[in-house]
């Protein structure tokens, strides 16, 4: 296997107890941030290069949303590291009893395209803080980014600890055949299904990011305006290339109605009247995902856009009105610049309509009636939730970021990245003395032996005694 | 087949009912829970003797005690683990609700071991229906006894399309691992935990896998080695050696080997009296496949004490080995038996070397006087979990998470830990319909300007306390109205 020689490597570094000091892990993490600074415009410049994206987009995600990860673990890591002392039972109250966060040691992180740096960078902060040596398997498919990682990132990060490994499906599919002590996937569910399957052969825990069709129920009860433009500007973000984008469109024809000319307004307000020409509008990555959303064409209605451009990989910002269940549109996550809305007599046929799909990585709902939104957030289940915008709970590090069945397994961002390529170790510390103490739960056995067992471990309900 | 796809389809459509969402339901099914542990315990207590020839007091001790103060934490705690909880805002989501709400997963599949057989289904289904979910109960059919006591006694308490249990053998498990659950919680070995992995990897479900190993027992020269011997053999022997964490092997410098010998012989008549087979408390193999598997590890080995074995009642004696080799076949898999191996090392460096070059244990025990020692074992090696100065103690603390790593596991359970491993935790961000102001920043065209105010407003600084927060807040505040005037 041409990856076990590195693999081993890692592992030889991490038993040396390298990664574990937290000066050592400072240190990695500053050099991160140095690699933001320092190569900013070699990242705008491959992110554009791969998908045109526009510079303001990738600065946002690609090294302010970054750096706040990193201020984020810089700011808490000694806070993160320390023992967390738990409570104890009356008979081990003379005890130290506490969780230590121990490293997994030799991690695999496997990027996506869309998100090229964000997306490896982002889980390697919690890995570094949390004190492995880790893999880092970048998209083959964004390709200048790919080739960025692999050059640059030796220059800032210890190499005996990390390592970058460039490659497409068989690359992978032999890299996925050593151990790891962790494997964190961002990607499509067929291929997490294969990575875990891979994870299983060796019971490596895994982290699993996935996707599925956002769905965003748009009530009747709202300022139009207002969301038609956080819509817009969530779906069209990246040209639509993005896991936590607003999918499809749940809503009353009468809003279809009136969402409509205020769509169309805030696509000419965005994009210009001329979409193609606006520097802020991405491309699709590659031909071929070209291809599969231009066949999405053909759904419903077409009420805007619908323009394309197979050199540029250009597809114009495009409403599509009337879809139905049954269209090419519904069925796989669109990943891309269009917007189907799919009309429903009421809110009760919308969250119907939810549950009866795989769960989403997030859901959105609109309505200036607050009830509504805790009505879709209560009868449906998700990833995460986020009422009257799209995208913004991703910026939000306090909250777990992560999906539930088919859109993945496991969270992370902020100090969950940390707990994530943790393993939370619980550890009891008993003093050598007090052995009298001990003895109820001796042999030989007798029911005075078992009466003090029972005072002594049992929880009693509150109100009685709360020393136990 | 179809009883599987039956028994999950009506879990799964009972579930989908919504009924064991609201903490009410929870909190009477963990109840009535209560109530079976407390009416049948004679039954409960006499399928455990039948499994595992476990006397009345030791199983009540290991496994209905457990069972009750899990079920009473969880009615006493469930409407707080149960709240939704608010989290730290960033300047952009300061007027806006943020928290994480813990919701049910869905159906989950607990499948039980044997050698704990009541407490290993009821502990992890105590909080799985705490967590809101449906629950398809398999308990292991090598305890025969206790799987079939399970099976009869929580359709006569539980909701019967909530929490069904399913009985059988390889085969049915096979067929219900096919099923799509939502989270699966298997106890047993490693072998059987990459089959179980690799099946819920064809429906991307989560796992907590509570696996073993052979949990070290380090001994330090500097240490009260009576009270550590005692410890140990009280660990080691119960349940005849058959438990997860029991203190698999001893590392020890040679020159204590035969007082650590010497104590547990003495700590061992003192446990069992002279005649050990007629010991009321001390328990059998469960079967003869194990019996066999258990005699075949001591060949050729030096035999310190004990040795003896029975053939039909699938008795062993408690067995110490001394100057065993790392290479020999008692070595090479986690023993679950009667039988403990010394291996003699120089010092704790060569004891933290060797347990660091063997598969991760569920358990390690170090015992010494000296506690920065100890610290430092606990600091070079990594394991499920730790119990310093003595053995089996960290399961007994709720408040700790339970489970393995490597090879011994992964995920964890028990108290709080059991209601978050069978929970989503799903992230809210409620925001304001209006406010259309500020977001006018994020919106394309782009312009240096709009990218300075996204800077100011999202990117995190080195803390400046508090202070530094209530001026940037009010600055915000101005931001607010110039952008909106100027943007809009």
């Amino acid at each position: 296997n041409p990856y076990t020689g590195l693999v081993s490597c890692l592992r030889a570094a991490w038993l040396s107890g390298k990664t574990r000091p937290m000066e050592y892990r400072v240190a990695q993490l500053e050099a991160l941030g140095r690699f933001l600074e320092e190569k900013q415009q070699d990242i705008l410049e491959a992110t554009a290069a791969d998908m045109g994206k526009p510079s303001f987009e990738a600065y946002f995600t690609e090294i302010l949303l970054c750096k706040n990860e990193l201020n984020s673990a810089l700011n808490n890591l000694s806070h993160w590291m320390k023992d967390e002392h738990v409570d104890k039972s009356l008979v081990l109250q003379l005890d130290s009893a506490f969780i230590r966060k121990d490293p997994y040691g030799v991690v695999l992180i496997i990027s996506p395209w869309n998100y090229p740096i964000h997306l490896f960078l982002v889980p390697l902060i919690g890995a570094i803080a949390a004190g492995n040596c880790v893999i880092i398997k970048p998209s083959e498919i964004a390709k200048n980014t790919e080739r960025l990682i692999a050059e640059v990132l030796s220059c800032y990060l210890d190499n005996d600890c990390f390592a970058v490994v460039t490659g497409g499906v068989q690359e992978t599919t032999r890299l996925l055949e050593n151990k790891f002590d962790y494997i964190f996937f961002t990607g499509t569910p067929s291929v997490g299904r294969v990575v875990m399957t891979a994870a299983a052969r060796h019971l490596t825990p895994v982290t699993l990011e996935l996707g599925g069709k956002n769905p965003c129920y748009v009530h009747d009860r709202c300022d139009v305006h207002n969301v038609a433009r956080r819509v817009a500007w969530g779906r069209f973000f990246n040209a639509g290339q993005t896991c936590v984008a607003p999918d499809y469109v749940l809503c009353s024809l009468e809003m279809q109605e009136k969402l409509m000319p205020a769509l169309r307004q805030a696509i000419v307000d965005f994009f210009g009247s001329n979409p193609r020409d606006s520097p802020d509008l991405g491309r699709i990555v590659g031909e071929k995902q070209f291809r599969r959303v231009r066949a999405l064409l053909g759904s419903g209605r077409l009420a805007i856009g619908g323009q394309t451009d197979e050199q540029e990989r250009y597809i114009a910002p495009t409403v599509l009105a009337d879809v139905l269940p049954s269209d090419p549109a519904m069925q796989e996550e669109i990943f891309g610049p269009i917007l189907p809305i799919v009309v429903v007599g009421s809110m009760d046929e919308a969250i119907d309509f939810i549950n009866s799909r795989e769960r989403p990585l997030v859901i959105y709902a609109f309505s200036s009636d607050s009830k509504v939104v805790n009505q879709v957030l209560e009868r449906t289940s998700s990833g995460s939730f986020c009422g009257n915008d799209t995208l913004m709970h991703v910026t939000l590090t306090s909250l777990p970021f992560g999906g539930i069945g088919n859109s993945g397994l496991g969270k992370y961002h902020g100090k969950f990245s940390f707990d994530t390529f943790s393993h939370q170790r619980g550890c009891l510390h008993r003093s050598m003395g007090l052995e009298a103490l001990n003895g109820p739960r001796y042999p030989p056995y007798t029911p005075q032996k078992l009466g003090l067992l029972t005072a002594a471990f049992e929880i009693k309900r509150k109100g009685t005694c709360t020393l136990l | 087949m179809e009883r599987m796809q039956q028994v999950v389809a009506r879990a799964r459509a009972a579930f989908s009912s919504g009924r064991c969402r609201p903490l009410e339901f929870r909190i009477q099914q963990l109840k009535a829970l209560e109530r079976m542990v407390k009416e049948k315990e004679k039954d409960i207590l006499a399928a455990i003797k039948a499994d595992l020839h476990k006397c009345g007091h030791n199983a009540y001790s290991h496994e209905i005690l457990g069972v009750l103060g899990e079920l009473a934490l969880a009615i006493d705690k469930l409407p707080s683990w149960a709240a939704p909880q608010p989290v730290k805002k960033n300047l952009l989501t300061m007027r806006d609700e943020a928290y994480i709400y813990p919701e049910p997963l869905g159906v989950v599949l607990i499948i039980g071991a044997w050698n704990y057989p009541f407490v290993l289904v009821m502990q992890p289904l105590i909080g799985a229906i705490a967590a809101g979910n449906a629950v398809v109960v398999k308990p292991s059919e090598i305890s025969e006894h206790t799987a079939q006591l399970v099976a009869d006694l929580l359709p006569q308490y539980l909701d019967r399309e909530l929490y069904p249990v399913v009985t059988g053998g390889v085969s049915e498990t096979t067929q219900l691992l096919t099923q799509r659950f939502d989270h699966i919680l298997y106890t047993g070995n490693s072998t059987v935990g990459k089959i179980v992995m690799a099946a819920a990897a064809k429906h991307l479900t989560p796992v907590t896998l509570e696996l073993g190993g052979k949990s070290p027992c380090y001994i330090d020269k500097d240490c009260d080695v009576a009270v550590a011997c005692r410890r140990i053999t009280w660990g080691k022997y119960m349940n005849c050696g058959q438990t997860c964490i029991a203190p698999d092997y001893i590392l020890c410098h040679p020159s204590i080997q035969s007082e650590v010998v010497e104590n547990i012989k003495a700590t061992l008549r003192e446990f069992y009296g002279e005649d050990v087979k007629s010991s009321q408390d001390y328990e059998r193999i469960v079967n003869k496949r194990h019996f066999k598997r258990i005699l075949g590890l001591m060949e050729g080995q030096k035999i310190a004490h004990g040795g003896e074995a029975d053939e039909a009642s699938c008795f062993i004696a408690p067995t110490i080995l001394t100057d065993v080799s790392p290479d020999s076949k008692v070595m090479e898999e986690e023993i679950f038996g009667p039988v403990l191996p010394i291996l003699t090392v120089r010092s704790v460096d060569e004891a933290i070397e060797f347990i660091n070059s063997r598969e991760k244990p569920l358990a390690l025990y170090v015992f010494s006087n000296n506690k920065k020692l100890i610290k430092r074992v606990i600091s070079e090696t990594s394991s499920g979990g730790v119990t310093g100065n003595d053995v089996i103690m960290h399961f007994f603390l709720s408040s700790l998470p339970f489970g393995g790593v490597g090879n011994s596991g992964m995920g964890s359970y028990h108290g709080k830990h059991s209601f978050e491993t069978f929970s989503h935790r799903r992230a809210c961000l409620i925001k304001d319909l209006k406010l259309e102001g500020t977001n006018s920043l994020r919106y394309p065209p782009s312009s240096q300007k709009k990218l300075d105010w996204v800077k100011f407003f999202l990117l995190k600084r080195f803390n400046k306390g508090w202070i530094g927060l209530a001026v940037l807040a009010l600055l915000s505040v101005v931001a607010a109205v110039t952008i909106k005037v100027s943007f809009a």
